[in-house]
């Protein structure tokens, strides 16, 4: 590990609309390694899957990526021409959608779905990638291959259909793969099996993957590293440990003390006050200021850059050395 | 927290028919085993947490008892009361007395607000209906409900898509609240909200309970939330209960092999606790033609021979403590 495989730098993506710019990521900065695992964490409206989608560059309309540089294997992304992008995405850097069932094309069997990919980036005949397409299902575990392989997705389930996706996004053998809440619709138990293969086929094919949820449970189990995203900014960036056991970020720690936890029973849960803002019009200085109970004047003022304040420790917050968060794991 | 029944439910079953249109009649296919024979009782001032995968019948169960779909076998008892029969009564004062009793706050924020109504509408229109507050009284009312889920006065005046998502479930929330209840059914109530706004609705719930000591029934996937707002929890698979226990006994020690896979799938947001997870094979048959014998046998990691066979009954393993699985 070590060799930076996606580097992203200052990326910002606007959505131009009626009532204002909604500035949906501004100024975000990341970088996933080869072979690692990232998790992108963070609640709706923060940027997440903007940011997923503006590596591909399939931002819909009226987005637009307004500055920032994406460098995959050092090459800039949003200088490439879009018959260049076409190799990349599906071949390179594969993409499974949160929701499986809006996904996948309800008028084209499993197989062609399948063949579709195959032929597009690979140099085979048909026969030999239907062949690959029902090898692709057996990776992914699903029962009867050569059967399932000419149902419709409305014939699937859920777990099916996301088994489904993921095998789509495998047929290349992507060296990245975006996963965007892959299991948010699924049943625990149906989670915890995708879950599973996903990790196995992550080791298995030796790909790098940013996995984007708001479950810090998932997260925990999934990450190497993690990127915390608030409003459209980096928060932290940290290693999985770091990020769970030494918080620095108000934001952070917020999160951690929030959820419910099994093993910990709490009289009330803590509550972030507020609701996320409005990112037409985003809080100045730090965004979260408003809702963050170590706020000071200064606050509001000076946007927080983003600093190495320990060794691989990444945080943008003005106070993070003074006010010594202390995780909510070590009591 | 006295042991005093306030809903008892016996037997409830609830099937629905699966229909393919004929020439002339309708001909019946199949029949879906939504709820099939469930038994508990929810005490006063308690709540109780109803778990399980989508599909279990979690909130056909729910409809059943409020009679928002007429069951098809079993009774169901509010303070002593059956319900079903006010509801086949007709009589209309009896049924919206025993309205006033039991409220719903629905899963779905977003489809369950009026986008035509303002707040004040939305929370004043149960005085309409029942009249039980004064003309008079109704807008001091309704300035009291907002204060007691958290909203401004200010609020009041608009309609529901100005709201955030936890914004709604209060409203939805003081709705309920406006007739008074003693019994809410909260159908998810948090499932589509965000997790910083997770906490704050299932805080105010909590708040709300021991202010006017009201009795939840909470449905939920989410075990975690279970085990923070519930005092006791039945777990539910494909229409039947399978276990039933005090909360911390429930997490503590389950007993049911789909109860501990449940369990252990969840993931914990801690990445130094490593759980040896119990993954089951396949997924949840359908409720059309259910395993015979124990419902879970087919995924059940500690499936014998009987299980195909004869169907457990959910028996008191102490008291605190009612399992339905083959010894």
């Amino acid at each position: 590990m070590s060799k930076e495989l996606l580097k992203i730098e200052n990326l910002k993506t606007y959505f131009d609309t009626w009532a204002g710019v909604v500035k949906a990521v501004d100024g975000i900065s990341l970088e996933v390694e080869e072979g690692e695992t990232l998790g992108l964490v963070g609640e709706s409206g923060s940027g997440k899957t903007v940011t997923a989608l503006s590596v591909l560059r399939i931002v819909p309309r009226p987005g637009k990526i307004v500055d920032g540089r994406i460098l995959y294997r050092g090459e800039n992304l949003l200088e490439k021409k879009e018959n260049e992008m076409q190799k990349i995405r599906g071949k390179e850097i594969a993409y499974i959608f949160q929701d499986p069932a809006t996904s996948l094309n309800p008028v084209f069997s499993i197989a062609s779905q399948l063949i579709e990919v195959i032929r597009r980036h690979q140099n085979v005949g048909k026969q030999e990638a239907i062949e690959k397409a029902i090898e692709l299902l057996r990776l992914v575990e699903i029962p009867d291959p050569k059967i399932r392989i000419r149902d419709y997705p409305h014939q699937l389930s859920g777990g099916m259909k996301q088994r489904m996706a993921v095998a789509r996004a495998l047929s290349c053998q992507p060296s990245l793969l975006l996963a965007d809440e892959p299991t948010t619709n699924l049943d625990v138990t149906i989670q915890a099996q995708i879950l599973g293969l996903m990790k196995n086929l992550k080791k298995k094919l030796g790909m790098s993957m940013v996995l984007i949820t708001h479950d810090m449970g998932i997260v925990a189990d999934m990450a190497d590293r993690i990127t915390v995203l608030y409003a459209g900014r980096v928060c932290e960036s940290a290693s999985t440990i770091t990020i769970f056991y030494s918080p620095m970020h108000p934001y952070t720690e917020a999160l951690l003390t929030a959820v419910p936890h099994l093993a910990i029973k709490r009289e009330k849960l803590a509550v972030i006050p507020g609701t996320i803002p409005n990112l037409i019009e985003p809080p100045s200085g730090c965004r979260f200021h408003p809702r963050c109970k170590y706020a000071r004047a200064t606050c509001s003022e000076i946007v927080p850059p983003l600093e190495e304040i320990e060794p691989e420790h990444y945080v943008a917050c003005l106070r993070a050395k003074e006010i010594a968060i202390r995780s909510p794991l070590e009591s | 927290m006295s042991k005093e029944p306030v809903l008892e439910v016996e037997n409830l079953v609830k099937h629905f028919s699966v229909t393919t249109r004929g020439i002339l009649l309708k001909k019946q296919v199949g029949v879906v085993h939504a709820v099939d024979g469930l038994n508990f009782s929810v005490n006063k001032g308690e709540t109780f947490g109803l778990v399980g995968e989508s599909g279990c019948g979690k909130t056909t169960t729910a409809r059943v008892i409020l009679y928002l779909e007429p069951p098809t076998a079993g009774e169901v008892y509010f303070e002593g009361e059956d319900v079903t029969k006010t509801f086949k009564s007709k009589n209309k004062k009896e049924i919206l007395k025993l309205r006033r009793k039991m409220q719903y706050v629905f899963q779905n924020p977003y489809a369950s607000l009026d986008p035509r109504m303002t707040v004040a509408d939305i929370i004043m229109e149960p005085f309409i209906i029942h009249e039980h507050v004064p003309k008079k009284k109704r807008h001091d009312r309704l300035y009291e409900l907002l204060e007691l889920v958290g909203l401004e006065d200010y609020h009041a005046e608009r309609y529901p898509h100005e709201f955030s998502g936890g914004q709604r479930q209060r409203v939805c929330i003081a709705r309920s609240l406006a007739v008074e209840p003693r019994l809410l059914i909260a159908d998810e109530p948090v499932a589509s909200l965000d997790v910083s706004i997770r906490a704050q609705i299932l805080n105010l719930l909590k708040e709300l309970q021991q202010n006017f000591k009201i009795t939840y029934l909470y449905i939920s996937h989410d075990l975690s939330t279970v085990r923070h707002i519930c005092h006791r929890v039945a777990v539910m698979y494909l229409g039947k209960l399978v276990e039933i226990a005090d909360t911390d006994e429930l997490f503590d020690f389950p007993l049911h092999p789909y109860t501990r896979a449940l369990m252990s799938a969840i993931p914990i947001p801690d990445p130094r606790t490593k759980v040896s997870r119990i993954i089951l094979p396949g997924e949840v048959p359908s409720p059309i033609n259910p395993p015979s014998g124990c419902r879970f046998y087919p995924r059940c990691p500690q499936a014998k021979p009987i299980c195909k066979e004869k169907e457990p009954e959910l028996l008191d393993v102490n008291p605190k403590h009612m399992v339905a699985c083959h010894p």
